[in-house]
Order: C-alpha cells, then sequence, then structure tokens
C-alpha cells in the first residue's frame, strides 16, 4: 500500500467512459507526473484526486484513509492551477493565508507561516502586492505558496508551466525540481510536455485514451517504451519507427530493412526475445541518439552495427547536429555530435546502436519482450 | 477591462471635424430643450405662463411652484404635496433594488459556479421573465398579494418588483459570472472556503460594475413604474401615480409651473443615479468584451 493509492479508478460521463480502471500506488516523496496529449483523462484523474470531480467507481486513498466523497479542502491537499487562479481582489500575503484563515488558524502562526514560505520562494516583497501588478513568474511562484503554506499530504500541479514563456517555464522546472528536493513531499503533476515529465518525475504515467499506457521512471518509459504509443509520445525528436522483416542469419535475429538506395540490409537485435518473430514482420525502433557517426558510438554498447547510408539532410542545432537518412523507405533521423563532418547527399557510415532498438508487433502495437 | 481602450477615433481633417461638433451640439441642444422648459417654467410665477412665452425666462424668479408641489399641493382629494408619495417610493425602491441585485447576484453564480442538471433550462426560463408584459401577470399578481395579505401596502410593490426583476438581474450576472473563471472558485473551494464564503469573498469584491449595472437598472425601473404602483399601490402610492394624480386633476385652476416642478421632483432621483454611477454603467455593460 502506497501513500496515496489510486485503485482501480474509473470516470463515466453518462455513457462514455473517459478513464478506465487507473491504478497507481504513489510512495510518500515520489513525484509522479501524469502525462498524455490532451483529451487523454490526465487532468480528469488530478480532479479525481482533488475531489474536485466524483470518482465513477474505484478508490483514492492518501495514508490509507479512503477519500471518495470527502471535500476537497478537508483531504489535506493542494493544488497549484495552470491559470494559478489567484484571487484579484486579495493581496499576495492574503492569497497565500486563505487558506490558512478558512481552516481557522490564528493570525500569528498565519504571519509566522507566510514568512517562512515567502523566504523559500524569495517572494517577500511582493506580499502587498495584487496579483495583477506581478509578473507571470511571479505568479506562479505565488500560486506554489499558496499550496506550501498549507503544508499537506500531497501536492497536485495541473500543467502549472503552461502559460510562461520558453525560457522561463525552463527557469520554473528546474525550481520546482529543487523544491521536490529540499522539501521531499509528494507531489502529482500533470503535464502534456514530455520534456518536463522526463526531467521531473521520479515515476511517470503516461495516459492516453483514458488508460495508463505505462507506469514506470522516466528511463524505463524512454528506453523500453512498453507500445507504439509511448515510443513515439516520449522523446524528441521522437523515436524512428519503421517496418522491418525478422530474419535468421547464422542462428541470430535479424532486421532486414532496405537503405536510402532500397539495398536490402541487415541489422543483428540484442534481444533474443526476437528469435520467436523469425520470418515475421515487425516495427522496428531506434532512438535518434542510437545512430550516431562511428566515433560518437556508445563504447559500452556490446552491439554497435555500422550502416553506410545516402544522408538526404542534415540540420545543425548548435549543441547537436540532426541527420536525417531513409532506412525502409521511411525517414530516419540520427543525432550527432555538433561537430560530425556529415554533408548533404553524402555516403555515410552511420553506427546503430542495436542495443538500444527495441521491435513492436505490428498488430497489437506492444513491445515484443515487454 | 479597466484600461479599455478609447483611442478608437477615426483621424479626420478639421473642417470635418468642426462640422461634427457643431451637428452635436445641435442635436445636444435639441436633446436638452425639454429640460430647459421643465426647469425655466417650474420658476415662474403662474400668470407668466399662461400670459406669455414657454420659452422666456421668467421675469420674476420663485421657487414658490416647487415648495408647493412638494408639501401642499393637492393630490387627488387631500393638500399633502409630493412629499409623502416620494416617501412611499424610496420604502419602496431601496429594498426592491437591493433584494433583486442580492438574488440575481446568487442566482448567476449559482447557475455558473455550481452547475446542475437543468441549469440552462432554468436559466431560459428564467430569461423569459425578462419578456414578460406587465398587462399579463396584474390580476394573478393581484389574487397572489391578497392571499399574502400584501395587497395595497408597500412590501407587496415591494415584492412584485424583486419577482418581475430577478429575470434580469439574474441575466446581467449570469453573463458576467460566466467569464469570471471557475478555478478561482476550485482554488478557494480547495482552501476551504465554503458557498457563501466563496461568494461573499472571492465574487463579489469583483462585481462592482456589474452590481452598478445591477442596481441603475432596477432603481430606474422600479422608480418609474406607474402600472404596478397604480394596481396594487392602494394607499401607499409611489410618485409617479401621485404625478399623474397631481397633473391630471381636472378641477381648479392648472397650475402649470407646480406641474413641471412635481415632474423634476420625479425625475430627479433617477438622474442623479444616472450622473453618479453613469459611466460605470456603459463600463459594466462593455466588461468582458474586450480581452485585458
Amino acid at each position: 500500500m502506497g501513500f496515496l493509492d489510486i485503485r482501480n479508478v474509473t470516470k463515466s460521463y453518462g455513457a462514455v467512459q473517459v478513464l478506465h480502471e487507473v491504478d497507481i500506488a504513489v510512495e510518500e516523496g515520489e513525484f509522479l507526473v501524469l502525462v498524455g496529449p490532451s483529451g487523454c483523462g490526465k487532468s480528469t484523474l488530478l480532479n479525481m484526486i482533488a475531489g474536485l470531480e466524483a470518482i465513477s467507481s474505484g478508490d483514492i486513498a492518501i495514508k490509507g484513509r479512503v477519500i471518495n466523497g470527502v471535500h476537497p479542502s478537508k483531504r489535506n491537499i493542494a493544488m497549484v492551477f495552470q491559470s494559478y487562479a489567484l484571487y484579484p481582489n486579495m493581496t499576495v500575503g492574503q492569497n497565500i493565508t486563505f487558506g490558512l484563515e478558512m481552516h481557522g488558524v490564528a493570525k500569528p502562526e498565519r504571519d509566522r507561516a507566510l514568512a517562512e514560505v515567502a523566504k523559500l520562494l524569495q517572494i517577500d516583497h511582493l506580499l502587498d502586492r495584487k496579483p495583477g501588478q506581478l509578473s507571470g513568474g511571479q505568479r506562479q511562484r505565488v500560486a506554489m505558496g499558496r499550496a506550501l503554506v498549507r503544508d499537506p499530504d500531497v501536492f497536485l500541479f495541473d500543467e502549472p508551466l503552461s502559460n510562461l514563456d520558453a525560457k522561463l517555464r525552463v527557469d520554473m522546472r528546474t525550481e520546482i525540481k529543487k523544491l521536490h528536493q529540499k522539501l521531499g513531499r509528494t507531489i502529482v503533476y500533470v503535464t502534456h510536455d514530455q520534456i518536463e515529465a522526463m526531467t521531473l518525475s521520479t515515476r511517470i504515467a503516461v495516459m492516453n485514451k483514458g488508460y495508463v499506457q505505462q507506469l514506470g521512471t522516466p528511463k524505463e518509459i524512454y528506453d523500453t517504451p512498453a507500445n507504439l504509443f509511448v515510443a513515439s509520445f516520449m522523446g524528441s525528436p521522437s523515436m524512428n519507427l519503421m517496418k522491418a522483416r525478422v530474419v535468421d542469419r547464422n542462428g541470430a535475429a535479424h532486421a532486414e530493412v532496405t537503405d536510402a538506395e532500397g539495398a536490402v540490409r541487415h541489422l543483428r537485435f540484442s534481444d533474443d526475445a526476437l528469435r520467436a518473430w523469425i520470418g515475421r514482420e515487425v516495427i522496428l525502433g531506434i532512438r535518434p541518439e542510437a545512430i550516431t557517426d562511428p566515433e560518437g558510438a556508445d563504447r559500452k554498447s556490446g552491439n554497435i552495427q555500422s550502416f553506410a547510408n545516402r544522408v538526404a539532410v542534415t540540420e545543425p542545432a548548435g549543441s547537436d547536429t540532426f541527420v536525417t537518412s531513409t532506412i525502409g523507405g521511411r525517414d530516419c533521423v540520427a543525432r550527432m555530435r555538433a561537430d560530425a563532418d556529415v554533408r548533404p547527399g553524402q555516403v555515410f557510415d552511420f553506427a546503430i546502436n542495436m542495443d538500444k532498438a527495441v521491435a513492436f508487433d505490428p498488430e497489437t502495437e506492444v513491445r515484443i519482450g515487454a | 477591462m479597466s484600461a479599455a481602450s478609447q483611442d478608437t477615433a477615426v483621424r479626420t481633417g478639421r473642417i470635418t471635424r468642426t462640422f461634427i461638433y457643431l451637428v452635436l451640439l445641435l442635436f445636444a441642444l435639441f436633446y436638452l430643450l425639454p429640460l430647459y422648459v421643465m426647469v425655466i417654467n417650474s420658476v415662474k410665477p403662474l400668470a407668466e405662463i399662461t400670459g406669455g412665452d414657454m420659452m422666456a425666462l421668467p421675469k420674476v424668479w420663485t421657487i414658490e411652484p416647487w415648495l408647493s408641489a412638494w408639501s401642499t399641493a393637492q393630490i387627488g382629494v387631500e393638500p399633502t404635496g409630493l412629499k409623502p408619495y416620494f416617501i412611499n417610493s424610496i420604502l419602496m425602491v431601496v429594498p426592491a433594488v437591493a433584494i433583486s441585485t442580492v438574488l440575481g447576484a446568487l442566482n448567476g453564480y449559482v447557475l455558473t459556479k455550481w452547475r446542475f442538471r437543468g441549469d440552462t433550462i432554468l436559466f431560459g426560463l428564467m430569461l423569459f421573465a425578462c419578456f414578460i408584459p406587465f398587462q399579463i401577470v396584474l390580476i394573478p399578481m393581484a389574487r397572489m398579494l391578497g392571499l399574502m395579505g400584501l395587497a395595497g401596502s408597500v412590501p407587496g410593490l415591494v415584492l412584485v418588483h424583486v419577482v418581475y426583476g430577478i429575470g434580469f438581474t439574474t441575466l446581467y450576472f449570469r453573463n458576467y459570472y460566466a467569464s469570471f473563471p471557475t478555478e478561482l472558485v476550485r482554488a478557494a473551494m480547495m482552501d476551504g472556503a465554503g458557498f457563501f464564503r466563496i461568494f461573499w469573498r472571492i465574487m463579489l469584491p469583483v462585481s462592482g460594475p456589474i452590481i452598478v449595472v445591477s442596481v441603475i437598472w432596477q432603481f430606474t425601473n422600479i422608480w418609474n413604474d406607474f402600472l404596478f404602483g397604480a394596481s396594487f399601490g392602494g394607499q401607499n402610492q409611489p410618485m409617479t401615480v401621485a404625478l399623474n394624480n397631481l397633473v391630471q386633476s381636472s378641477t381648479g385652476v392648472k397650475e402649470y409651473n407646480v406641474h413641471f416642478a412635481g415632474a423634476i421632483l420625479a425625475a430627479l432621483p433617477t438622474l442623479i443615479v444616472y450622473i453618479v454611477a453613469g459611466r460605470y454603467f456603459v463600463r459594466g455593460l462593455m466588461a468582458g468584451s474586450v480581452k485585458g
């Protein structure tokens, strides 16, 4: 049993079921990120934890206490909203202490808690201002202060960074991560941004169409995606996916693909599970960073395959250079060192790290060996 | 919405501008003419009106007509002046405006932030109340007031106007609160505020413009109402009915100067409300139409 238990929770609006049997046990101090495209049910799930939406079936429990039907204010949770939801008529100080006031905390104690939180978030100098006089980043801090001051069991974040501009978003992301490391509190965080999910979380639940597609650590999600959806949703640029036939060569399973010229080529699988698929078609998935120039290849990998192929496009991005070629009739992006010497039109010797390659069942879209 | 841009005028040449101002001035004068006639004739002795030019300034200035209209003029059979009826109107209008505005605000709050099954249908029905002509409800209303023992009393008039006004005030507040972010209500809920606490501490403090709209609208309509006052006022008739009794008296000399003074007295409260709160009225009606 976890600190926050979500047991077989479903949500329906009339005949339409928007969440299907979600089952997650969150440990104390965990940072769980719910990630998925819009309409996947992640915000609905968060609102159900918050008590803002009713649970159709199943249980949600905090510290072993089932909280179905318990009023939001009595669940000992705090939420940071996407729009910050600061009370426009109150000062920053009043905003932060409103919850304490409603819970009947005495004024001296409120002031003490306010001072503490303001110091932690470095907003001491803003306490007498109205939300309308603050910048986006400052409002974000106040919204977090309002949650922190309550000292709740669980923090809920509903896409808190999506209203900020790109640079501020990255800064605040680091800030939230720091805060989590410092305070060690349990957090459930909703986002549609897979980079936010990867960087912040201790565990990720990838959701789509009301189902949890995969629940795992960021590394598990990234390296061994449970299915095609998770593979293509997580990662930027996204995973290269191509059709390949599994063939037997010298007793080992190989992926048979075509190169840019249409010539048949073979890549040896590291995973023995693929032997069962010999003679059948799979979807081969290779992350861009698993395709490099020979010097940039991972030395620890036991299965680097050389793959000479014609370069179609190069995109220098400063820190990396993205090189597009064609494998199996599909565009295939490789991520190389910035100073890798690659030119469009050239036949280049790619190094493919097959230890990192995954394969999916084309019918069920589930990862083979999962 | 507070900083709605005023800089929307089309750039024009000096001649065009002069022409526009002249035309506007002319219309303004034309529009103010009746007021002018009323004011100057209310400070003239009666002989000057009956004997001469309505438009001319008085040769002898007097406030006698005003005093007469206020406290001694013959209203129906009693020489009481308009004073007691003015008080009746105040006693009717203040609670009626206050109650209908508060109820409208609560309705708007519930219809937008505490949605329930069938709320749009309910709102539609309430909107319907805005289109019901006064005459249709006269007889049923008289029966209801009789049953409740409120016939011919000021509280009865208050009830009638509250019932009739709720449709409008609900419409105003519902539309205003519809653009009020629901996340704020949710945040307050999680902070532990209840239904009335959220209304009082979160919603009302930002409702200024729409409260002004509702108050002006209700005040003007209720103060100026004649039909309900004449039908249900009994011995406690409001100002409008008394003014009619003053002006329409068919016996004795027609004291036009007193009539003018009485008419201005009857119009004064609404005029003051408009002058004091008018700019909020426009701002309130425009609220939400401009992003900001």
